[in-house]
């Protein structure tokens, strides 16, 4: 085992599909000269070359529509998308293109395309560059939504989607690259269908993703200190949901809090929420909560910032709430 | 053509038909318009529904950049398309089953009109977001210079599509990576039903190709042979290494923009106009001053496509629909690859 931070497993991933497969290569603004702008491909650049670690114009559309294109011709892109926000201006590529090419072809053409991508709040930038959509990309037939949350899953998610033959979102929270995590020395590529069991416990199940993982296992550990055992539930792919392993947990502990980072309204957090009354309703020993974003826009002075957000003393609170 | 601004109206290349190719030019066109008037009939009697956008009028533009492509080079169009999937050769059964709906179709019922699709030809579609096409083009175009294929992407598109966003990022993207593209932009005049000097700040529209250095010329969209001489020239300097390319077809819909469009915005006299100009009636004109339309062979013609037309339309009245446990198929590929290897 190795200690290693989360940009630096994304960047070995990146760099053993480069190795790899020569169809895969790399486009995206800053992500050559500049080294990313997360620095996750730094380097490549020099080690790969200009034809495959590809800086593109600030021009989304164009660069996400190239990436459909190129791999509808056979290649395997990587195409970086520098903040969730930005993945805006390529709407219209990845929804009206990406997600919607093999079905309105009769199955004639699907897109191998990986597209990453930062989200989340927590570095004051305000409110372009903090947000959680990838509850909106969660919504879209065609897609496949990975939000790896620990060392391991940024290592080991990227080969799986690049063998995938349909395109890939992967969003990677903004405050995970820094963190450092063990990983396996021959690390080896992990599923990307299902739902993980990161704490296990009995008294309630904490759902969360991405970002808010590590505030629900600091949430958990509070809670165990005071006699409560969460199990706490990494979904990491956010479609397909795991429903199987949402609700058998649910059925056990008979109590869910669904933490998200996104805003509550209309929200991921919702369809899970939504999944587990469909499923195991009369398993629920107290209603489904949910600890999401307050509904603004996302201010910049930190104390605000930190308010908007889901936090552990949140998610303490909520466990207490339902009398776990 | 030289790099940076050469629009002005070409022509010069517009010869007389040499005999068997003018006729097989004049073949291809009709086989559009009989098509599109067999659909208008079709949509009449409710076979045919949803929108569709006919291009009767812009068919020497199909006909002209097709056959300056190869089998292996690619196409990627808009909604009115039918005309460049004849043109590429789609079979007009399966074109005709797609319009109906029908599991047959090309898109076996799921696009329709708009979303005609093929991959043996290399038909990346029936685009109908306006400029959508454009990157995707772009895209593809990207793989085969990655791979190092002699391969050409011709991307057709309307003059509404340069208003977008899309068409200048492509533009641009295209000219700095040098990739193989052919952009051919299909100028009726009209975005849906504005007309473009209400839309545009500068309406020669090649010059906007041009400012992003790619070598643009004007073209008369209504000449088939002046259609194929610029595309001939523009697909062999693409294969020659000069990256992409930029034809402004400048043509004419003598229909309206869908059948739900009363075409209140456009003069009568304007579109009579056009219709003087019309690119069949041309061609066969030529064609027989020429001799290489004999007696009767106008006729002969219309009678071999008539009788394609009706077999199109056989074939996709034979035709079943796609049965409804299949509707959840093809959201994701069905074959998940043996042990997840690219």
């Amino acid at each position: 085992m190795t200690a290693i931070t989360y940009r630096e497993a994304m960047r070995q991933a990146i760099r053993e599909a480069l190795v790899r497969d020569d169809r895969v290569f790399v486009m995206g603004e800053d992500v050559g000269h500049y080294g990313g702008c997360y620095a996750v491909t730094l380097g490549l650049l020099e080690e790969f070359g200009p034809e495959r670690i590809r800086d593109t114009p600030l021009s989304e559309s164009a660069f996400v529509g190239a990436g459909i294109g190129a791999a509808l011709g056979g290649m395997r892109p990587i195409v970086e998308i520098m903040t969730v926000n930005f993945s805006l201006l390529a709407l219209d590529q990845i929804m009206n293109n990406a997600a919607t090419l093999l079905y309105m072809s009769g199955g004639q053409f699907n897109v191998p395309l990986v597209i990453r991508m930062a989200t989340g709040a927590g570095r004051q930038v305000a409110a372009q560059h903090s947000h959680s959509l990838e509850g909106w990309f969660a919504h879209i037939p065609g897609l496949r939504i990975l939000a790896p949350a620990t060392v391991e899953d940024a290592r080991g998610m990227l080969w799986p989607a690049l063998c995938d033959p349909d395109p890939v979102l992967i969003f990677e929270h903004a405050m995970l690259y820094n963190v450092e995590g063990d990983l396996a020395d021959e690390a080896t590529p992990v599923d990307i269908d299902k739902a993980a069991i990161r704490r296990s416990g009995n008294d309630v199940t904490i759902i969360a993703y991405g970002g808010t993982l590590r505030t629900a296992l600091g949430a958990a550990e509070q809670l165990a200190a005071e006699g409560v055992e969460a199990e706490v539930i990494d979904l990491r792919c956010l479609r397909p949901l795991d429903t199987p392993t949402i609700v058998a947990s649910v059925a056990r502990t008979h109590r869910a809090v669904v933490v998200d980072e996104g805003w509550r309204s209309g929200s991921l957090s919702a369809e899970v929420a939504a999944r587990i009354t469909e499923g195991v309703f009369y398993d629920l020993d107290a209603p489904v909560v949910r600890v999401c974003s307050v509904e603004v826009p996302m201010p910049y002075a930190k104390h605000l910032e930190d308010e908007a957000i889901p936090q552990v003393a949140d998610v303490v609170a909520a466990v207490r709430g339902l009398g776990a | 053509m030289t790099k940076a601004a050469t629009s002005g109206q070409s022509g010069s290349e517009s010869g007389a038909a040499d005999g068997d190719r003018g006729v097989h030019l004049l073949r291809e066109m009709l086989r559009i318009r009989r098509f599109e008037e067999r659909c208008v009939e079709l949509y009449s009697r409710a076979e045919i529904r949803g929108f569709l956008h006919l291009g009767i009028g812009e068919e020497a533009c199909a006909v002209g950049v097709m056959e300056a492509l190869s089998p292996d080079d690619a196409v990627v169009s808009t909604y009115r398309e039918h005309g460049h999937a004849l043109a590429r050769g789609l079979s007009m059964r399966a074109t005709m089953a797609e319009l109906e709906g029908k599991v047959e179709g090309c898109s076996r019922g799921r696009g329709g009109s708009m979303h005609l699709f093929d991959a043996a030809t290399r038909f990346y579609g029936g685009n109908a977001i306006v400029a959508g096409g454009l990157p995707l083009a772009v895209g593809v175009a990207l793989a085969d210079h990655l791979r190092g294929r002699s391969r050409v992407t011709a991307c057709f598109f309307g003059d509404g599509a340069v208003a977008e966003g899309e068409f200048h990022e492509s533009m641009n993207l295209s000219e700095l990576w040098h990739l193989p593209v052919l952009f051919c932009c299909e100028n009726n005049l009209y975005a849906m039903g504005t007309a473009l000097k209400y839309t545009e700040s500068e309406t020669d529209l090649s010059l906007k190709a041009a400012s992003y250095r790619i070598p643009a010329r004007v073209v008369d969209g209504m000449d088939v042979l002046a259609v194929e001489a610029a595309a001939r020239e523009a697909t062999q300097a693409i294969r020659a290494g000069a990256g992409p390319q930029f034809l402004e077809l400048r043509t004419y819909r003598f229909r309206a923009h869908s059948m739900y469009d009363p075409d209140r915005y456009r003069d009568k006299a304007e579109i009579e106009g056009w219709k003087e100009r019309d690119p069949i009636p041309a061609l066969v004109a030529q064609l027989t001053a020429s001799g290489a339309l004999g007696e009767g062979g106008l006729d002969r013609l219309e009678a071999e496509i008539a009788l394609e037309v009706d077999d199109a339309v056989a074939f996709a009245e034979a035709g079943t629909y796609e049965p409804l446990e299949d509707l959840e198929r093809y959201v994701t590929s069905e074959a998940a690859p043996q042990g997840r290897t690219p």
